[in-house]
């Protein structure tokens, strides 16, 4: 009896695998394969990351200047952070249309707290507070009385405007007078910083892979070829290398240095760091997938989802208050009209970066690479002297575009058939 | 022999003036594949409900392995070692095998997930159901055929070392060789020591795995009878209320 149980096992261990099995070249052959079939994850974003780079490039000769590049990143940040803001609640197949006027608000209660002298780390915190409890209200709305979550989020984006004129008046712009705050878009890390941020990110991107693989090995599991992670470990290097090289230069047209890494860019990679260990690695993270996916299933499995769902869209608020902070940061003022626009840009970041509108489907570094498409298209449409007008146009037919690959992409790989 | 792993003497339900069941008894013994059939509102539906805790008897004793037991809610059936494979499947197509196999009772280490225990674990249950048709562990559901998500659903069961698995019209939806390799899923379930209690529609499935068949026919038992002391005919008889047992 346990000899042919045993024996069973051998027989099967060779027939089941994990997907860590064979040389590298299996392992590229896998991935196109699951590319074939629709989980296409980043790719189209970074195709059109480099043409659209390639293209910019050729048309201006302002776009491939060292100002311009760091100038993208902080544009980017911004976008960056609301979009995979967003990517908590989208994971859910739901939608936050109030995050940029909400941060707006959130940041009118911030500036009005540094006016009555409140210190600007603690103002930042009721700031915060306000993305919470917004977030809360929302969430409640959608996962426990059952308002579906583009309704109920447009009523808070006309509400929450309405809130902004309140709380700073009719009239115009208001100076946010906290260096603190300025220095996160305006300043930059000492060139050793930028050197140092490379070393922490590759070393910790190191330690993660090569404690897994310990991990895996210590059960008896199999594992991908080590080359595999030392070619993305050499990859990070490189890239993250040029761009820190790059950023260290001075860009300045003046006589006054300005070079580094803007202070803005740990920020934001922290954000994505910790968000993405939250996703990946947590139980929170499997179970916002799981409701993602099939709520019904996800109840079954004794998932809290009302839970899940309302705290989805808290993380998703409260983020996109750092993203308003961030905005405040750059251009220096509050006013009552910030955020309405911003959110539909957020929203095809993510999309355009592979987040799946249908829920389930995405990770936020996609998210990321997404802003960075749309601050591209952005940033060089604005540099060859196009209208705004113009530039509404190309996101919109991008955005357009990433939701029908996203449903294409959808179909061919089966689709998920929760109601 | 030992005592069946559950038996139900006399349970009642009604939902206000309808009595649904109408004092059935039922046994089903370890390491046996027991069929539940039954036309349509026969009640077999409002028995697998009580007995997974989601809509309890309102009388009747719950035998588990000899011991009187309650079970008013799913978290009770879950501890005694019930586990119901629904028609629907209740996987999330955009997770692997492994973390729908682990969903809602993922197992961490240092507070994050331990990866390597889970897909070791998913892997030896699918193992000793002697599965082949499933790849890799790390595939995701979207990817599988009807069969192999079946597959999964049931293995999730081993999982949970389950003593009494339901499973409710587990080949309904599904081809003529992913059927069968179900039912010998089914069969090597049974022989880890499992009691199987199995719905289905299907007459030839039934005899094909099934060592007793139960029937019910308005919200009573018929009879429950070795499959090997009785025929289809006689079966469908006894569904459609034709034949009753005499003796």
């Amino acid at each position: 009896m346990t000899n042919s149980n045993t024996q069973g096992l051998n027989l099967a261990a060779q027939e089941i695998a994990s997907g860590h099995e064979g040389g590298v070249m299996d392992q590229v052959r896998a991935y196109f394969s699951r590319v074939k079939n629709g989980e296409m994850g980043a790719l189209p974003a970074v195709g059109a990351l480099l043409v659209l780079t390639a293209l910019f490039s050729s048309l201006s000769p302002y776009f491939m200047t060292k100002l311009n590049f760091a100038n993208l990143f902080v544009q980017a940040a911004q976008l960056t952070t609301l979009a995979v803001a967003l990517v908590f609640v989208l994971l859910l197949a739901e939608i936050d249309l109030s995050a940029g006027v909400a941060a707006g608000v959130a940041m009118d209660v911030f500036y009005l707290s540094t006016t009555f002298g409140v210190p600007w780390q603690i103002a930042i915190l009721a700031a915060l507070g306000v993305g919470v409890i917004l977030g809360l209200t929302l969430g409640f709305f959608v996962a426990k009385i059952g308002v579906p979550s583009f309704v109920i989020s447009l009523a808070f984006f006309l509400g929450l405007q309405g809130v902004a004129l309140i709380l700073l008046g009719d009239g115009g712009l208001f100076r946010v007078e906290v260096p603190e705050v300025r220095a996160i878009m305006n300043n930059n890390l000492p060139i050793w910083g930028g050197w140092l941020l490379l070393i922490i990110v590759v070393g910790v991107s190191a330690g993660m892979g090569f404690y897994d693989r310990y991990r895996r090995t210590a059960s008896g599991l199999v594992n991908r070829p080590v080359t595999l992670l030392l070619i993305k470990l050499a990859f990070m290097t490189l890239v993250g290398g040029g761009v820190i090289y790059v950023l260290n230069l001075n860009r300045s047209a003046s006589v006054k240095e300005i070079s580094g890494v803007p202070i803005v860019i740990p920020i934001v990679l922290v954000i994505i760091f910790l968000g993405t260990f939250l996703l990946d690695r947590t139980k929170f993270g499997r179970h916002l997938y799981a409701v993602g996916g099939n709520p019904e299933a996800a109840r079954r499995a004794g998932i809290k989802v009302v839970r899940i769902r309302i705290t989805a869209f808290v993380i998703t608020s409260t983020l996109a208050v750092v993203a308003g902070l961030f905005h405040v940061s750059r251009i220096g003022v509050v006013e009552a009209a910030a955020g309405r626009t911003i959110v539909l840009s957020g929203v095809a970041a993510a999309v355009v970066g592979g987040v799946s509108l249908f829920g389930g489907r995405g990770r936020l570094i996609h998210a990321a690479l997404g802003a960075m498409v749309i601050s591209i298209i952005d940033n060089g449409l604005g540099l060859l002297g196009l209208s705004a007008g113009i530039s509404f146009v190309v996101t919109g037919t991008v955005l357009a575009l990433a939701a029908t690959v996203d449903a294409v992409s959808r179909k061919r790989s089966g689709g998920s058939k929760h109601k | 022999m030992s005592n069946p792993v559950i038996e139900l003497r006399d349970v009642k339900k009604s939902f206000g003036p309808v009595e649904v069941l109408k004092g059935v008894n039922l046994k089903v013994n370890a390491g046996q594949v027991t069929a539940l059939v039954g036309d349509n509102g026969a009640g077999k539906s409002t028995l697998i409900k009580g007995l997974s805790g989601v809509q309890p008897y309102d009388s009747g004793t719950i035998l588990f392995d000899g011991q009187e037991v309650d079970i008013n809610n799913p978290i009770q059936a879950a501890k005694l070692g019930i586990e119901v494979v629904y028609q629907d499947l209740a996987l999330c197509e955009n997770l692997d095998i492994v973390q729908n196999m682990f969903l809602g009772r993922e197992e961490l280490l240092q507070k994050t997930l331990d990866e390597p225990s889970m897909e070791l674990q998913a892997t030896k249950a699918l193992q000793s159901l002697s599965v082949r048709t499933v790849k890799s562990v790390r595939q995701k559901v979207s990817s599988l055929s009807g069969g192999q998500r079946q597959t999964v659903a049931i293995a999730r069961s081993v999982l949970r070392n389950a003593k009494l698995v339901i499973l409710d019209e587990p080949t309904a939806a599904l081809g003529v060789a992913q059927t069968e390799q179900v039912l010998n899923l089914v069969q090597r379930l049974a022989d880890s020591g499992v009691a199987v209690l199995i719905i289905s529609h299907n007459l030839a499935d039934v005899f094909k795995v099934c060592d007793d068949i139960s029937v019910l026919y308005l919200g009573r038992m018929v009879t429950q009878i070795e499959t090997t002391k009785t025929t289809q005919n006689d079966v469908v008889g006894y569904i459609t209320g034709t034949k009753s047992v005499e003796d």
